[in-house]
This record gives C-alpha cells, sequence and structure tokens, in this order.
C-alpha cells in the first residue's frame, strides 16, 4: 500500500530540505572575510573537541550535561538508524531493536529537557525553545512505534491508515524540528552550526586543555577597519555566533549586565546571528540588554552594525573580563568579536565614549595614559636604588614597571615587591624611562594602531638587552607581554623569556626557601582572581600557594577561579564609564564581604584601585606582595 | 553661496612630552572650521606634507589636508597671504600661538595686515553669518564671552574657549591626501636669528589676599575684575595714550 511509505517519504524530503537549508546558511557564514582553516584536520579533531573540550564546559552542570548525552547522544544514534530501518528498509530485527534503544535514550534525555523548560531559569531563553522539548519527544515517541513492527512487537500494518497518518504527522513535527530546522534556523541549529564551529574554531589552541586569549591582530592598511558591518567579520566568527544555543551562562556570568549596563552576551550573539542573517530582532524571546527594549534592533550582513543593530553603549559596555567566553559550551568568543567592532568606532569614527579620546590622546603624545611626562616615569623608585638596563644590559629578572609607576597607591605595590626581591638577592634591573605603556588599554579601546606602535617600540627597547625573566606586577601588561606581543616580535625579543606575574615569580621565591616569612596573624583573608591572570593567563594557584604560605586559610568567594567576578576595571571600562544602575566593583566587594573576611588579597593594581573606590565599611584591599612584605623576616648582618 | 572657511593649522607640542601633536587651538580652529563649513572646509598647512602630525589632524574627518610645500627655515607668511587671497576666503581660523617654532602669536595679525582684513582675536565661537557679517563671541577671562559683528572676509584667532576638537581616527587619517603646493622660498629670518633654550618658570607676583570671609574670597574669585587703577581713554590724543602705556610699563618695572 503506498500510505505505508509516507513516513519514509517525509523522512527523506524533510532530510534533503534540511540539507538545502544548512547549504544556504553555509553561504551566509562565507558573507565574512576569508579566514585560513585546516578543513580536513578540523573535520577529523571536531568529534574529539565535542566530547572533551565542549563536554568539560558542560560538565559543570552535571544535570544539563548528562541530560545532554541522553539527548543528543540518543538522537545521532537514532537518526542513522532511522535511515537504516525506516528508508533503506533493513529488515533486521536487531537493528530495530537498536533503535528502539536509542530511541529510548533520547526519550529519557527530552523528558529531563521538559523538566528544566518547566520553570526554566531567567538565563534561558524562551520562544522556539520552549517547544523544543515537545518536538524531541514527539519525535521519539513517533518512531518508537513505528519501529515496533520492525522489532517484531507489533504485527506489521497495526492501526490501519489512521495511525499511519498520526505517525506522519508525528514524523513531520519531530524531524522537522530536527532536520528542517536545523537547516532553516530553528532552535537546533546549533547542532549543525556548532559542530562546525568546533571544526573551524579561529582559535584552534583553545582545545585540548590549551589557552589562547591574545587579541588578533588588525590590518592597519585594509579600506576600513575593523568591524563595521556583519559581512566584516572573519566567516568563521559568523559561524561561531550562529552556533549559539541561547543557554545564557554567559549573561549569568557578565558583570555588566549583573550592573544594569546595557549588555547582555548573549543578545550580543544573537543581535549578530540577525545581522548575518538579516531580520529583525523581534523573534528574540531572551533577557534582553538592560534599559533597552527588544524589537527594534535590525540589520543584514552589509549594513552598519552601530547604525540600528547593536548600539555603541553595549559595546564599550564590556569590561573584557570573559567571563562569558570562560562558561559558553560553544567556546563562541564574545571579546573579540567586541573588540573588533570597538576598533571600527574608534580608528574609523573616532567615537571612543566620554575619556577614551583623551586618554589615547595621552598614550599616543607621552606613552602613558595619564599624559604625565614620560622623563618622570622613574620618579616613583628615587629612594628603591634600582638598576636600570641601559646601565646593566644584562640582568636575571627585568622588572616591568608599567604605569602603576604613575599612581602613588600603586606605588606601594611596586615598593613592597622591590623590597620582597631586595630581601631574596634577585638579580634586577627596570627598564626605567625607556619603559613604555604595554598598550593594553588602547588595544581594548579599540585603538590597534596605537598599541602595534607601543609594541614594537617597546619590543625594539627590550631588544637591546639581555634578560631571562621578565616581572610584572600589572596582570594587564602581563598578558600583552607573554600573550600579544608576540605577533609583533620579528626579532625574537622576547624569545626564550619566561613572562611572569609577580604572584607567580615570589611563589617561586618563597618556595625555593629565598623568602623568609612570618605567619600572617590578622584576621580572615579572601582572594579575588584578576580577571588577566586567571582567565587569560590560567594562574590561579600561585597568588593562594603564596597566602597559605602565610598559613592563611583563604576564604574563597562564592565566584572564584575561574567564575570569579570582574572587579569593573578591564578593557577600558573606567574610562567608557557607561552607565548602568550599580557599579560592578560594589557588587564585587559584597562578594568579598559575604565571606566574612576582613582583607581582600588582590594580585593587580587595577583591581586594587577599582576595589577601594568602594565606600567603607568595607574591608582592607591589599595586593599580595604588601601582605608578604609585612611578614616578611629581615635578616640582620 | 556657501563661505569659503580656512583653517591654518602647525605643528603642536605636547607640554609634558616634546612630542608632535596636534596643537591645541589649532585643531579648536578646525572643529569650529567643520562646524561652519563640514566637509566644505579647507585646513592648510605651511610646511613638509610628510609631517606625520597633519594625519592627526586629517583623522578628525578631513578629506584633503593643503599643504604649501616649503623647507622649516622658510617664511610661512607669503605662502599663506599668496594662497588665502587666490583663494577668496571669507573666514581663516588660526590658533592664538603655535606651539613649536617662534610662538609670537604674531601670524594671524600679520596677515590681517598683508590682506587688510580685519582681525578678532581670541574667538570662543562663530554664531551666525548673514549678509557678508559674522556675529563672534570673544572670549573673555572668568567664561565671559562678548560679542562683535565683523565684516567678511576677517581672520580669527580661535582661544581655548573654543568647542575642543573631536577625537582623531586612525583610518580617515591615514586615507586623507596631502595636496601639496609650492610654498615660499624666502627664509624667514627673524627666527633664523632666534636661538631656542629651555623656558624657566616665571616668577609670580605674589598675591595679597584681602579677603576676610569666604564669601569674599569667592566673590575675588568669581566676580567680574573690577578695574580699580585702569582707566578707559578714547578721547585723549594718541600721545596720551602711549604715555599712560609708557608709563604702565615703568611702573610694573617691563622697561626700566
Amino acid at each position: 500500500m503506498v500510505i505505508d511509505w509516507l513516513p519514509s517519504i517525509l523522512i527523506v524530503v524533510l532530510l534533503l530540505l534540511g540539507v538545502i537549508g544548512m547549504l544556504r546558511r553555509a553561504s551566509l557564514w562565507r558573507a565574512g572575510q576569508p579566514e585560513k582553516v585546516n578543513i580536513i584536520a578540523g573535520l577529523m579533531a571536531m568529534p574529539g573537541r565535542y566530547l572533551k573540550d565542549l563536554h568539560h564546559v558542560v560538565e559543570r552542570d552535571k544535570y544539563m550535561s548528562k541530560t545532554h548525552v541522553a539527548t543528543g547522544g540518543g538522537f545521532v544514534l537514532s537518526m542513522v538508524l532511522v535511515l537504516v530501518v525506516h528508508v533503506f528498509k533493513v529488515q533486521q530485527q536487531i537493528v530495530a531493536w537498536a533503535l528502539l534503544g536509542a530511541l529510548l535514550l533520547m526519550l529519557v534525555g527530552a523528558f529531563f529537557v521538559f523538566k528544566r523548560r518547566l520553570n526554566p531559569p531567567e538565563r534561558l531563553s524562551k520562544g522556539p525553545w520552549m517547544r523544543l522539548p515537545k518536538s524531541l519527544i514527539t519525535f521519539a515517541v513517533t518512531f518508537i512505534v513505528l519501529t515496533l513492527p520492525a522489532a517484531g512487537i507489533l504485527p506489521e500494518g497495526t492501526g490501519g491508515i489512521a495511525l499511519i497518518m498520526v505517525l506522519s504527522i508525528g514524523v513531520i513535527i519531530g524531524l522537522g524540528e530536527l532536520l528542517f530546522g536545523m537547516g532553516w534556523g530553528g532552535p537546533m541549529k546549533h547542532a549543525f552550526a556548532g559542530a562546525l564551529h568546533l571544526a573551524f574554531h579561529r582559535r584552534p589552541e583553545r582545545f585540548g586543555g590549551g589557552r589562547s586569549t591574545g587579541l588578533k591582530p588588525v590590518d592597519l592598511t585594509s579600506a576600513v577597519i575593523g568591524v563595521a558591518k556583519p559581512s566584516d567579520f572573519k566567516w568563521n566568527q559568523l559561524l561561531g555566533f550562529d552556533a549559539c544555543v541561547q543557554c545564557g551562562k554567559c549573561q549569568a556570568m557578565c558583570p555588566a549586565f549583573a550592573a544594569g549596563q546595557p549588555l547582555n552576551p548573549k543578545k550580543l550573539i544573537q543581535d549578530m546571528v540577525v545581522g548575518l542573517a538579516g531580520g529583525t530582532d523581534a523573534n528574540y524571546a531572551g533577557s534582553p540588554y538592560p534599559g533597552k527594549e527588544v524589537g527594534q534592533a535590525k540589520g543584514n550582513p552589509n549594513e552598519i552594525i552601530t547604525a540600528g543593530l547593536v548600539s555603541q553603549e553595549t559595546l564599550w559596555s564590556c569590561t573584557t573580563c570573559r567571563a562569558c567566553v570562560e562558561e559558553c559550551p560553544m567556546m563562541i568568543e564574545h571579546v573579540d568579536a567586541i573588540v573588533d567592532m570597538r576598533r571600527f568606532l574608534t580608528m574609523e569614527k573616532g567615537e571612543t565614549p566620554n575619556k577614551g579620546s583623551e586618554v589615547l590622546e595621552n598614550i599616543i603624545a607621552t606613552d602613558n595614559p595619564g599624559g604625565y611626562a614620560p622623563g618622570s616615569r622613574t620618579n616613583w623608585a628615587a629612594d628603591q636604588n634600582l638598576p636600570v638596563m641601559k646601565d646593566k644590559k644584562e640582568v636575571d629578572v627585568l622588572f616591568w614597571v608599567s604605569d602603576g609607576a604613575f599612581d602613588m597607591r600603586s606605588q606601594r605595590i611596586l615598593r613592597a615587591f622591590v623590597k620582597l626581591m631586595k630581601a631574596a638577592n634577585v638579580d634586577v634591573a627596570i627598564l626605567g624611562d625607556e619603559e613604555r605603556d604595554s598598550g593594553d588599554v588602547a588595544r581594548r579601546l579599540g585603538d590597534d594602531a596605537t598599541f602595534q606602535s607601543l609594541a614594537k617600540r617597546n619590543l625594539a627597547t627590550l631588544g637591546q638587552y639581555k634578560f631571562n625573566k621578565i616581572v610584572t606586577t600589572d596582570p594587564h601588561a602581563y598578558h600583552c607581554l607573554r600573550n600579544e606581543y608576540a605577533d609583533f616580535d620579528k626579532d625574537g625579543a622576547l624569545a626564550g623569556v619566561e613572562v611572569l606575574h609577580h604572584t607567580t615569580f615570589l611563589n617561586q621565591l618563597v618556595q625555593s626557601g629565598a623568602l623568609k616569612l612570618d605567619a600572617f596573624k590578622g584576621g580572615k583573608v579572601t582572594y579575588h582572581d584578576p580577571c588577566y591572570l586567571g582567565r587569560y593567563n590560567g594562574e590561579y594557584e600561585a597568588p593562594r600557594d603564596l597566602l597559605r604560605s602565610l598559613g592563611i586559610e583563604i576564604a574563597e568567594m562564592e565566584r572564584s577561579g575561574f567564575r570569579s567576578r570582574c572587579c569593573g576595571g578591564g578593557g577600558g571600562a573606567p574610562i567608557t564609564d557607561i552607565p548602568g544602575e550599580r557599579r560592578i566593583a560594589d557588587m564585587r566587594m559584597e562578594d568579598a564581604s559575604a565571606t566574612g573576611a576582613e582583607l581582600v588579597a588582590v594580585g593587580c593594581q587595577q583591581c586594587t584601585a577599582m576595589l577601594e573606590g568602594v565606600v567603607e565599611p568595607r574591608p582592607q584591599v591589599k595586593d599580595i606582595s604588601e601582605i608578604l612584605v609585612d611578614q616578611l623576616i629581615e635578616e640582620v648582618h | 553661496m556657501p563661505h569659503k572657511v580656512i583653517s591654518l593649522i602647525s605643528v603642536g607640542r605636547h607640554p609634558q612630552s616634546g612630542r608632535s601633536r596636534r596643537a591645541d587651538q589649532d585643531s579648536r580652529a578646525v572643529e569650529l572650521g567643520l562646524k561652519l563649513a563640514g566637509t566644505g572646509l579647507d585646513v592648510v598647512h605651511a610646511g613638509n606634507s610628510e609631517e606625520p602630525v597633519l594625519r592627526q589632524y586629517a583623522g578628525m574627518g578631513l578629506p584633503k589636508v593643503t599643504v604649501l610645500e616649503q623647507a622649516e627655515s622658510a617664511d610661512a607668511l607669503p605662502a599663506l597671504s599668496n594662497y588665502l587671497k587666490a583663494e577668496k576666503a571669507d573666514i581663516v581660523l588660526t590658533g592664538v600661538r603655535s606651539e613649536s617654532g617662534e610662538s609670537s602669536g604674531m601670524t594671524p595679525y600679520l596677515l590681517a595686515e598683508q590682506l587688510g582684513w580685519p582681525i578678532v582675536a581670541r574667538v570662543a565661537d562663530i554664531v551666525e553669518i548673514k549678509d557678508g557679517e559674522a556675529q563672534v563671541l570673544l572670549a573673555l577671562p572668568r567664561g565671559q564671552r562678548r560679542q562683535v559683528t565683523v565684516k567678511l572676509p576677517f581672520i580669527a584667532s580661535i582661544d581655548n574657549a573654543a568647542q575642543a576638537a573631536r577625537q582623531s581616527a586612525y583610518g580617515p587619517g591615514l586615507r586623507a591626501k596631502m595636496a601639496a603646493q609650492t610654498g615660499s622660498t624666502e627664509e624667514d629670518n627673524v627666527r633664523v636669528n632666534w636661538s631656542e633654550a629651555p623656558a624657566k618658570a616665571r616668577p609670580k607676583r605674589l598675591k595679597v589676599v584681602k579677603a576676610k570671609t569666604a564669601a569674599d574670597r569667592f566673590k575675588a574669585a568669581t566676580a567680574k575684575p573690577q578695574g580699580g587703577s585702569g582707566k578707559v581713554m578714547k578721547n585723549e590724543s594718541a600721545q596720551e595714550k602711549a604715555q599712560a602705556i609708557f608709563d604702565l610699563l615703568i611702573e610694573e618695572k617691563v622697561i626700566r
């Protein structure tokens, strides 16, 4: 009977329509700029990246990881077997039984998806995502019933035409979501785009436990610098945006969102999807940018993004803390995209908000953001008796002072660190007035021309001298030196040089016994992980080891380690100063106060400045080197 | 008919680092020029067209900068006055004084003299241009303004009170065209004979605080200068006026 064939025909038709949709989707990504990827190696590595790296992130939410394994794994397996059993009509009962097993697995998973969706947390998008568990269940149940005859449980032809019609509707609903929807932009798009995103990721170094956090240099000779339109992104960045599952983990972690500033990383990525596909954000069913209505944004691949799709304040609210990137199970690179768009605003439009323009002008004219005389950079060390590289030429440790040299609060950190190094007899020197701003702020504010100029000039200076290590108390300079200067280091000024944060270096000194320290006798201590030390460089342990070496039992904040909340001081955010309902630093100080700590240990001058800016009463804020120096046992000769 | 507005720009010098930059007042002159003429603004520099600072000016959104190509030792005046005459400028905007070179502040005055145009000094804003006249706001101390009406064409030197210059964007600056023309070859004799030395801080006159209360101090800081000992001489002869100035200079020990 012809009607018996209806489900099989529907399967094939929906599969074909799905494939056509996928090809159309791929053509949307191809509107982006070319970027070389290794297609074969990427595709080969994809399953491993999915199973290890992606699931490593999903695993942080055990409920969801198990649910996803059951649902996703069950679906992939059953889809293959559906084709075998229902399209190619392989008549072996064992295959049908295997299909039933896969479908049951999927059904169980789908049930838990359903359960989560009964009372979904605020971070999850609603809309079409609410129907997904129902579609999943429809798919599983339909094919279970459809497979029962093949498995020999029910006689062929049970239920007659009526059942076949009902099942056909089930096939349309289930596969419509799972195959057609995958290609044509439904929630299941995440599986297809996500798999390819894993294969062609712009930072393949991130997989297999690696880390890749340095921003990519911009081409200063191109016709338009930075990203003006969605089609100015690299094609695999567009693909990355399309992989978003709208789980909202980024939103839950974003300090700017929590502070009520007009940024929501999830919405931003969805707006990028609107941009690459063309249309409006009217169908977006998640949380908005705080204070901004959903439904007003519209764009297409060749329209300027800030002319209607995303507002400029949204882009300037980001502190580049990377909490969203760290949390994203799809490994989407939000910060890259934001800085790409900032580059256009700064380098093409000259529209860096608030103090941005003044700070950039200062950096260009004086090599420091404050506009101080470059010849006064070493004034802080007048009483420190620190040798200068110009005289020494060769040294074991080069101390990169950074712009904290101009700030009296930061100078206390610098002096403490110098005292510790002297106590440990470290062979150290500084660049003195030859040092320049690392370029961190300029780069995060989108002025890559100034960053590149500073990087090249700093590298030229460094290239004149010999040293084994660079140590700095500033995690931002540390990140630039360690992760971003390599792109411009043509002459190998930093080749073979170990770049260290001062906490790592001090920890080495303490472990080797070069520093003798007394036990700490103050009250409760908590530790705030600087973003550029932790998430950007993976250094979570050295500062904690140092505190432990003083006998301190760290009262950890709820959000610490890789989930540490930003102090609000990164990415030029204090300079662009986009208004919100709360201050990020205040929220972080609340986190610290909640532990009952009397002292917040910090490893960054910027965090120190931000956290000390919170009104009292609050815990004291000290850099780790300041805490150590108070406990230093000075040997008397 | 749109008016022909020309802003003159020079190479500035950062007060802290001594590095070349777009000069503060000159870039305000460009900002005001952009307000008056939009992209029709002509921005002119007498000097080297390879000078990177010109790109910082161009980054304010200028598609092109006109450069009267000439050596550093050459006098800028003849080239500029020839150019302004040839271009039939209506309004010429300059800074009050340059940040490098002689920095005498004489350029707008000498240009006005050569062209026979009026000059308005220390302009904060140009409000309106109508019927061959411009309404100009002059900047006075303590945020005061004086409105004057000037006949076109004229030269205006722009005060620090004028609208601050917009941010300079790297890309447009890089792509702007440097339209070079031949400048002057006349050597600047005054400048050649000058020698430059680092400035010494001038001794400050001690201020005797007469105010006894906070209210008095506030008044002293904000009130209009009363000009207690000054006098306005309108009807006296030129000789009497000159004598009064001469006496004051002796009294102030400027000349001995």
